[in-house]
């Protein structure tokens, strides 16, 4: 059977040669970077070099890196350390409605610690209002952060006029880049943040290496205690192996960014507009253009997202939902409810994120498999039944 | 390791007893797409019986495949044994659901019952 991989969000394919450049040190290589000695010396300069390799991708100060686990440390650490080190000066921040977990869950911890939280809503298409941004700010306010795109949706956020007015405010404004950098031309001083979370395993490289970028300057409370890595920041023995297969997919991803996007925007932009000509009651979620190069997302009506992601599977294809019963916590998406989707509707999501290995046959393929998968769920749902009925009654 | 067994699996991918009856003798409907899962049954009653049972459904793997089980439990059943059916006994048959999906995708029997009830009411009004 045909194997096509359209959950390229969720899970990527580690690169051949950032294998290759992490071998080393899961083998001869593996002193500790804080020791002294030579076998220190080696993994310290591999951890160096991967941090110069990871600030060449976003145009920052390597000495500016952060490494962590995971985005979700990375955004952990920037919202909880950002807020807390600033405690004495105010006790609010300002989020988006549709922020990862780990930024709107570490948001509701500070709560439960004396901060109050404002939340930004967003446009139908995912759209964070600058002027919304600009409302919520109070004199208390102390962190925004605000995310550069959203990987269920694709929409990517006007992040540039967002930190005019935190600048112009002097606020600290936090972006979680998690699903652009790597993706598409991400720049910190372009883009005017004060600091910037990424994930290797986004862009090719290995899952469990991480960054958070914080300007020079800015104060940080760290999530850890323990000894001085990463300048007293994050605490621990570093993932040395992690780390270098990071620095190595950035380096790679720099060099081959024009080429992936010239690449899966097209791939994109067909899904787009053929999937809803041969499956009819679909809406596209997010912003139609201003959204990932290689993510398309709908809500397929009168359907559950869980049994089509199952069919699609059973035919060899990979795909994400959002629906409730997809998720472990059996909640719809906070994001396409915060697009203003029902709950009904937000039950027949379904995503699709293209990625270095797929071709136009694959949504060929996908096209062709989709919509009898649709139709035969549609004829054993008492939505659509009920749908039918109404249409005709209406007659 | 997949999330459902093999006999969910062959339950959602080859669902029994997928329609609707025409005249049914009752209707049942339970949960709403809102929540996640919505399963309506019809059923046929001859002498006591379930002559029939049919159903649609919206919703999971494990919607899809615990309606098909309760159908085929159900046909042939008296009313009585039928309403003896549970999400427990669903389950058992399914030889288990995840965890998490065990209280809101298992309104099968409830679903069932509904439907009986309903035969029920109709036939004493008469």
């Amino acid at each position: 059977m045909r194997k096509v991989y359209l959950d390229n969000a969720a899970g990527m394919p580690l690169l051949p040669e950032v294998r290759e450049a992490m071998l080393p040190y899961l083998g001869e290589i593996f002193g500790n970077p804080s020791s002294l000695h030579d076998w220190g010396d080696g993994a310290r300069e591999a951890l160096e070099n991967a941090r110069s390799q990871a600030a060449g991708l976003i145009g920052a100060n390597p000495e500016e890196i952060i490494f962590t686990s995971c985005g979700t440390e990375s955004n952990n650490l920037a919202v909880k350390g950002l807020a807390l080190a600033q405690q004495a000066k105010g006790k609010h921040i300002v989020v988006s409605a549709i922020e990862h977990f780990s930024v709107l869950h570490a948001a509701r911890t500070l709560e439960k610690w004396g901060f109050e939280v404002s939340e930004v809503p967003v446009d139908k298409f995912g759209v964070v209002d600058p002027a919304g941004v600009r409302k919520a700010i109070r004199k208390d306010t102390v962190l925004v952060s605000i995310m550069h795109a959203n990987a269920e949706v694709g929409t990517i956020q006007p992040i540039k006029e967002i930190a005019q007015i935190t600048r112009e405010l002097k606020i600290p404004f936090h972006t979680d880049a998690v699903a652009t950098a790597g993706t598409i031309p991400v720049d910190v001083g372009a883009l005017g943040v004060d600091a910037l979370s990424l994930a290797g395993d986004r862009f090719y490289g290995p899952k469990g290496a991480a960054a958070l970028w914080v300007r020079k300057g800015a104060r940080l409370i760290p999530l850890l205690d323990g000894g001085i890595q990463e300048g007293g920041r994050r605490s621990g023995t570093e993932n040395v192996a992690g780390i270098v297969g990071l620095g190595k997919a950035a380096e790679i991803a720099q060099a081959q960014m024009a080429a992936r996007m010239q690449k899966l925007t097209p791939l994109r932009d067909r899904f787009l507009k053929e999937l809803p000509e041969k499956v009819g009651h679909i809406i596209i979620t997010g912003h139609p253009q201003n959204r990932l190069p290689g993510h398309a997302s709908f809500c397929v009506e009168f359907i559950e997202g869980e049994s089509l992601l199952m069919m699609l599977n059973s035919r060899g294809i990979a795909v994400s939902s959002g629906s409730a019963c997809t998720s472990r916590a059996l909640k719809a998406s906070h994001v396409l409810i915060a697009l203003g989707l029902s709950h009904e509707i937000a039950q027949g999501s379904v995503l699709f994120t293209f990625g270095r290995d797929n071709t136009g046959d694959d949504i060929d393929y996908v096209l062709e498999a989709m919509p009898p998968i649709v139709e035969r769920l549609r004829q054993m749902s008492p939505v659509y039944d009920k749908f039918l009925k109404a249409a005709k009654g209406g007659k | 390791m997949p999330v459902y067994n093999e006999k969910v699996m062959d339950h959602f991918m080859n669902p029994r007893n997928v329609g609707e009856i025409e005249n049914p003798d009752g209707v049942g409907e339970e949960g709403n797409p809102v929540c996640g899962d919505m399963m309506t049954f019809y059923i046929k009653v001859k002498d006591d019986r379930l002559e029939d049972v049919k159903f649609k459904t919206f919703g999971c793997g494990a919607a899809i495949a615990v309606s098909s089980m309760v159908s085929e439990m159900a046909r042939g059943k008296t009313l009585d044994e039928a309403l003896k059916i549970t999400p427990q006994s669903v389950a058992d048959k399914l030889e288990g659901l995840p965890k998490n999906k065990f209280h809101c995708s298992n309104l099968g029997a409830q679903a069932l019952h509904k439907a009986i009830e309903d035969y029920r009411q109709k036939k004493g009004g008469k």
